[in-house]
């Protein structure tokens, strides 16, 4: 089966627009919650068998309303409390899925930022042949401008060649079952560092392809984004 | 959701347009095949009056496109379903008698509104047409089988009964086109391609009879007369046409052309012609090019003038469909990807 899991467990709000997280501002014409465009998409792939939003538990019952607000409420649609960070709130979501259909060999799990909605069907397509051939993918940009390194946040100690850098985005996908042996194998320090899932891969030198994301497949997490993405769409919000 | 719209901006200039859509009481289409029309490659080539440019640019393009349906809140569709787009925009208040392509008021996407080269397009549900069991390259092309279609659908209700023999000028994909719908339609007709290209007009090798347009006999004649040759081309064309016609046959005009054309007005009023212009394709017209599609005989014969290129991905592969397409002597058609 193919799982989508949409990542939106934050309730931290550095945008000081409202006292909403941020991936339920609105954006664009319609005024949708940014989360909303981002589940719009994912249910446009067919190869969906079901979509899980991991979501703060202090706004499971929020989202539940918006989803029925915007006459989006299937039983593809799953909501799962979040946990304390992103690598946890994708696990909840896994958990869930093991109890509601259990995970057999070949599972896929396409997990993605809720705060970017610009992604594409494409992007999604991709993640789910890569993750099926190679078990991890990662979406990414080649990187543009020159990456410099610092250890002491001084002085520069390494200045890595640009060819080889990537930006790393979401979706990012796994063979659920993989994903899991592999995390479970990780110490509690391993996973204490571990801010991405695709770590969890490149820790155990299981390989991870490389899917082509687009510039415009943004995060939005500051007011400068928030800006950003609503003058992409047209206009600025009041 | 934010749906991607693939712009020209400027001749040989695409750049990306994001667009929220909402998921109201449209059909969602997921784009799947792509043709491109010479009204795609004049627009991409810059070759159109500057001002009329200027008032349609940013815009995408194709109009000739096929899908697969994502979303229908109205349960006419299922999702998975393959349909045809259909790119007219009918009128808020349609007549019975005036056709939906030349009512007043009516639009059509990739000329002045957004064409197909979408992410995803939303339609009213009256814009898609289904279809099964064709190969998706075929179908690709269903719009342009609809112009002929509509031309036909006019030709049968307006020229008069004796249809014993028909003329088409010109030997390009319209001409093609519109000749097999001709066998189809009226099998017993005598059916004669007037062309410039020899090589072109041996892909004819259903019709009756071609002739290089120099050597046409002096003593040829048909009841009726298609004109598909266009540009530069229709001044000729038309003045055969009134030459080798019988009195009172119908001219059906379907060629476009940038410059206005000489006629010989006097030879039309002696002869009693009537010329029609047909132009675009409706509903209807779409159903029956489906039809036509689905039948084996018909969509191999039409295979023959289509040219699939690699799939599109990225934007620098739109640019180079649009470069194959100068090279290809037909129809060229592309799966989407993007």
């Amino acid at each position: 089966m193919i799982f989508g899991a949409i990542v939106a467990g934050g309730v931290g709000n550095r945008m000081n627009l409202s006292g909403l997280p941020k991936q339920f501002l609105p954006l664009g014409g319609s005024k949708k919650p940014i989360i909303i465009h981002t589940l719009e998409k994912f249910l446009m792939c067919e190869k969906f068998d079901y979509i899980y939003l991991g979501v703060h538990k202090d706004w499971t019952q929020y989202a539940e309303e918006l989803i029925e607000k915007y006459n989006l409420k299937s039983e593809k649609i799953v909501i799962v409390a979040g946990g304390a960070d992103r690598n946890s709130t994708i696990f909840n979501i896994i958990d869930a899925i093991e109890k509601q259909h259990g995970v057999s060999d070949g599972d896929v799990i396409v997990t993605h930022d809720a705060v970017r909605p610009f992604l594409t069907l494409r992007m999604i397509n991709e993640n789910i042949e890569a993750a099926k051939r190679c078990g991890a993918c990662d979406t990414v940009i080649p990187a543009v401008d020159t990456i410099v390194e610092s250890k002491s946040g001084k002085e520069i100690t390494a200045i890595p060649n640009r060819k080889y850098l990537y930006q790393g985005q979401t979706p990012q996908s796994f063979d659920i079952k993989k994903l899991k042996k592999l995390y479970l194998d990780l110490s509690d320090e391993e996973k204490s560092r571990m801010t991405d899932a695709c770590g969890v891969f490149v820790a155990r030198n299981e390989p991870v392809e490389l899917v082509m994301g687009d510039t415009f497949n943004m995060k939005i997490t500051t007011v400068s984004d928030y800006k950003i993405a609503e003058a992409i769409l047209g206009g600025m919000s009041e | 959701m934010i749906n991607y719209v693939y712009q020209l901006v400027r001749p040989g200039i695409i750049s990306i347009k994001y667009e929220d859509v909402c998921l109201g009481d449209e059909v969602i289409v997921k784009p799947t095949y792509m043709a491109v029309c010479h009204a795609d490659q004049r627009y991409y080539l810059g070759k159109r009056d500057f001002n009329k440019l200027s008032s349609k640019l940013p815009m995408a393009l194709i109009h000739e496109c096929i899908g697969k349906v994502v979303h229908d809140p109205t349960g006419t569709y299922s999702v998975g379903d393959k349909v045809v787009l259909i790119p007219n925009i009918p009128p808020k208040s349609p007549s019975n008698v005036i056709y939906e392509n030349y009512a007043k008021g009516s639009g059509f996407r990739s000329s002045g509104y957004d064409g197909f080269m979408r992410e995803f397009v939303n339609l009213p549900v009256d814009r898609v047409v289904p279809y099964k069991c064709v190969k998706d390259s075929y179908m690709a092309i269903t719009e342009f089988v609809s112009v002929g279609a509509h031309a036909i659908n006019r030709f049968k209700k307006i020229a008069h009964s004796i249809k014993n023999s028909v003329g088409i000028w010109g030997d390009g994909s319209l001409a093609y086109t519109l000749a097999c719908i001709i066998k189809k339609v009226f099998p017993g007709i005598k059916l004669t391609i007037v062309g410039k290209d020899a090589y072109k007009l041996s892909q004819f090798m259903f019709a009756d009879d071609t002739f290089l347009a120099e050597d046409l006999p002096k003593d040829f004649n048909i009841d009726h007369a298609f004109e598909c040759a266009g540009g530069e081309g229709s001044y000729y064309a038309i003045d055969d046409i009134i030459k080798h016609i019988n009195p009172q046959g119908s001219v059906m005009l379907l060629g476009v052309s940038e410059n206005k054309v000489a006629i010989n007005t006097r030879d039309i009023l002696e002869k009693g012609l009537t010329f029609i212009g047909c132009s675009r394709s409706g509903r209807e017209d779409f159903e029956n090019a489906v039809k036509y599609m689905q039948n084996e005989t018909f969509a191999k014969r039409i295979s023959r003038i289509i040219y699939e290129d690699k799939p599109v991905g990225t934007i620098n592969d739109i640019h180079r469909v649009f470069q194959s397409d100068l090279n290809t002597p037909f129809k060229t058609v592309f799966k989407w990807n993007l």
